[in-house]
């Protein structure tokens, strides 16, 4: 009740609305385009981009001298339009690989924004304009106008999304083939990079410069976790950005000076650990079961292979041997082996460790043998 | 499309390609006539992949000119079918089997249309040729090589092309699968289907293959594979390897 009583009470503040809607645009956007650019193992694309627009916001602001946001993010816009085509160019026309393109790129452009963000602090204008916030981002300084913004562009990208899913889907796929299906490709690669583009302008001044990429990256690679198919992945994505955006913006706005970028980033992390972690089928914990239960299958296979052999040279198939000798011929850790077959019925234990075949036994181990032996006239026949 | 039988499928003419100053192909002339099952072989290097991308107009060349039955095309979407090489796209992209063979309808379908009950029908039928419909809703990072490589084949039928080019369809599969391959590019050619593979066995080509054209850079040789595989053509095409190469040596001693 309390909980609850706390969230009804922080959303009935306007600014806290006002933020927690943007930031939902915002992770639902970003989210969603993620998914494309992860899937092309373009995720550093992301991350220069978002560097290359710190210098468009300084310099729209040293032109202009007008603070405003559509302007800050126009000049954003285009300068990280221009890293991304400086990035394609550079890798196509050079013998420079994609991975040091966007390095340089994302250095040089930001290295470039810092010096100019300095020169505009030390102007001696009254207004000393507050676009620090464009590093780490503030949500506490969004305004309902800039909520407008961010919305009607990342509605934008999304439906163009959406109208171009099958295009876009053979384009990260296979874009050779796409090519000769007549497809435009490069038409599509440079629209689909631009809507990347409009996705990290959306999110400069709630999450900055220097996290942006991980607001494209992270959800996208947790959702991959939880399922193999692209639709899927899109919408589960769109609800792991919505969800740490929220989070991490109602955070940094209700504490004071805590920056909203790297507060999202801490939510988005606990996702994709949790993702990385349980994800049913590419889950870590599910790769270590499915390890030890192969394990398991093998050893107690084994022994019961092993125990038949040993039958057949008694008259009494069901005549109890000693552990030591079972030890002579099992593997591994042998007495977990022999509980967990006697856990199956399928041997029991008599006094001095010694065990022996149940009927049931006896039975499983002559149906793994013929199959075993099955396979192996499949493979000598062939 | 040219209805004329002596017009050939494919007919490439003083075609080079060149990846900055080193040429990739040089001054090449290539034929494929109308119905045949023609390779592409040549030593690693030697352009074959490049050719057979060119042809598509996936690669600009420097210079020649590519034209199928006779006419030029600025798109070959409905001409020609392509089965690229399995390793150039990402097997753990999240989709499964059915949705791969519908891609080769996206051509057809145009911008922004989705596929629909149609298309899967004919999704269907391609699969069940190649022998994989148990196998629709499998993500495609759970297929073998060879499951991978009809998943392909059978994107490439749904295109419904009068051309096939293929990047070494035998790649990397074992015996079973490379059979029920040939026998499925038979069932193309006895269509009246061109398919033309880059193939990397010698020893194979001559039972798998009507046509073959050797190619070093440079084309070497062409025409039916009785006339042209022979020690000579070999060694031009391979240089010094040649003399591994026991494809022709057996036959002569034959």
């Amino acid at each position: 009740m309390i909980a609850v009583d706390f969230l009804l009470n922080i959303f009935s503040d306007h600014t806290v609305r006002v933020v927690a809607l943007g930031a939902m645009i915002l992770g639902v956007t970003a989210g969603c385009l993620g998914s494309f650019a992860v899937l092309r193992q373009q995720s550093l694309l992301g991350d220069a981009i978002s560097h290359a627009t710190l210098p468009g916001v300084a310099l729209a602001f040293l032109i202009t001298q007008n603070k405003s946001p559509i302007v800050l993010l126009m000049g954003a816009a285009l300068s990280g339009w221009l890293g991304m085509a400086l990035v394609m160019a550079i890798t196509k026309m050079t013998r420079i690989k994609l991975d040091t393109a966007l390095g340089m790129i994302l250095s040089v452009f930001f290295g470039f924004g810092l010096v100019l963000l300095t020169i505009i602090q030390k102007l001696p204008t009254a207004t000393k304009a507050g676009l620090n916030k464009f590093l780490f981002g503030n949500a506490a300084t969004l305004l309902e106008s800039d909520v407008i913004t961010m919305s009607v562009l990342g509605l934008l990208a999304i439906f163009l999304v959406a109208l171009f899913w099958k295009e876009f889907k053979i384009l990260v796929f296979d874009y050779d083939f796409a090519q000769s299906l007549g497809l435009r490709v490069h038409f599509l690669d440079v629209f689909l990079t631009t809507l990347i583009v409009i996705t990290i302008v959306i999110g400069l001044q709630m999450v900055g410069v220097v996290l942006m990429s991980a607001m494209l990256v992270a959800p996208a690679a947790a959702a991959r976790q939880w399922t193999d198919h692209l639709g899927k992945m899109v919408f589960l994505s769109a609800v792991f950005g919505a969800g740490a955006g929220v989070a991490g913006a109602v955070t940094s706005s209700l504490v004071i000076h805590l920056p909203t970028g790297p507060t999202v980033v801490i939510y988005i992390s606990f996702i994709v650990l949790v993702s990385l972690l349980f994800a049913p089928n590419r889950g870590l914990l599910w790769d270590w079961i499915r390890a030890q239960r192969g394990r398991r299958e093998i050893q107690t296979t084994a022994m019961l292979k092993n125990m038949l052999l040993f039958s057949e040279s008694q008259t009494n198939p069901f005549h109890p041997h000693d552990i030591a000798a079972l030890r002579a011929i099992g593997k591994g850790a042998l007495n977990k082996t022999m509980l967990e077959l006697k856990k199956r019925g399928l041997v029991e234990s008599f006094a001095g460790n010694r065990w022996a075949l149940t009927q049931e036994g006896l039975k499983m181990a002559k149906h793994l043998m013929e199959k075993y032996e099955g396979h192996l006239n499949a493979y000598s026949s062939s | 499309m040219n209805t004329n039988p002596s017009t050939p499928a494919i007919e490439v003419t003083d075609l080079t390609v060149a990846y900055r100053e080193k040429p990739v192909l040089w001054d090449v002339d290539f034929i494929a006539p109308k119905g045949v099952l023609l390779a592409i072989v040549g030593p690693n290097g030697a352009g074959k992949s490049t050719l057979i991308k060119t042809i598509l107009g996936l690669i600009k060349p420097a210079a020649g000119q590519v034209l199928v039955f006779g006419e030029r095309y600025k798109s070959y979407s409905r001409m020609i079918g392509y089965v690229p090489q399995r390793g150039t796209v990402d097997w753990d992209f999240p989709t499964n089997v059915l949705d791969v063979v519908l891609m080769g309808r996206y051509g057809h379908l145009g911008w922004i249309k989705r596929p629909g009950k149609e298309e899967r029908k004919l999704a269907m039928e391609c699969l069940e040729k190649v022998g994989m419909t148990d196998f629709i809703h499998r993500q495609i990072s759970q297929l073998s090589g060879g499951q991978q490589q009809r998943v392909f084949i059978a994107r490439a039928f749904i295109q419904d092309a009068p051309v096939y080019l293929m990047d070494e369809p035998f790649a990397g599969i074992d015996a079973t699968t490379e059979k029920s391959i040939i026998t499925l590019l038979r069932e193309l050619k006895a269509k009246g289907k061109t398919v033309i593979c880059v193939h990397h066995d010698l020893e194979t080509l001559k039972e798998y293959f009507d046509w073959v054209m050797l190619l070093n850079v440079r084309s070497v040789a062409l025409g039916k594979v009785d006339d042209v595989l022979n020690h000579e053509n070999l060694r031009r095409a391979y240089g010094g390897r040649a003399a591994f190469l026991a494809g022709a040596d057996k036959d002569k001693k034959k």
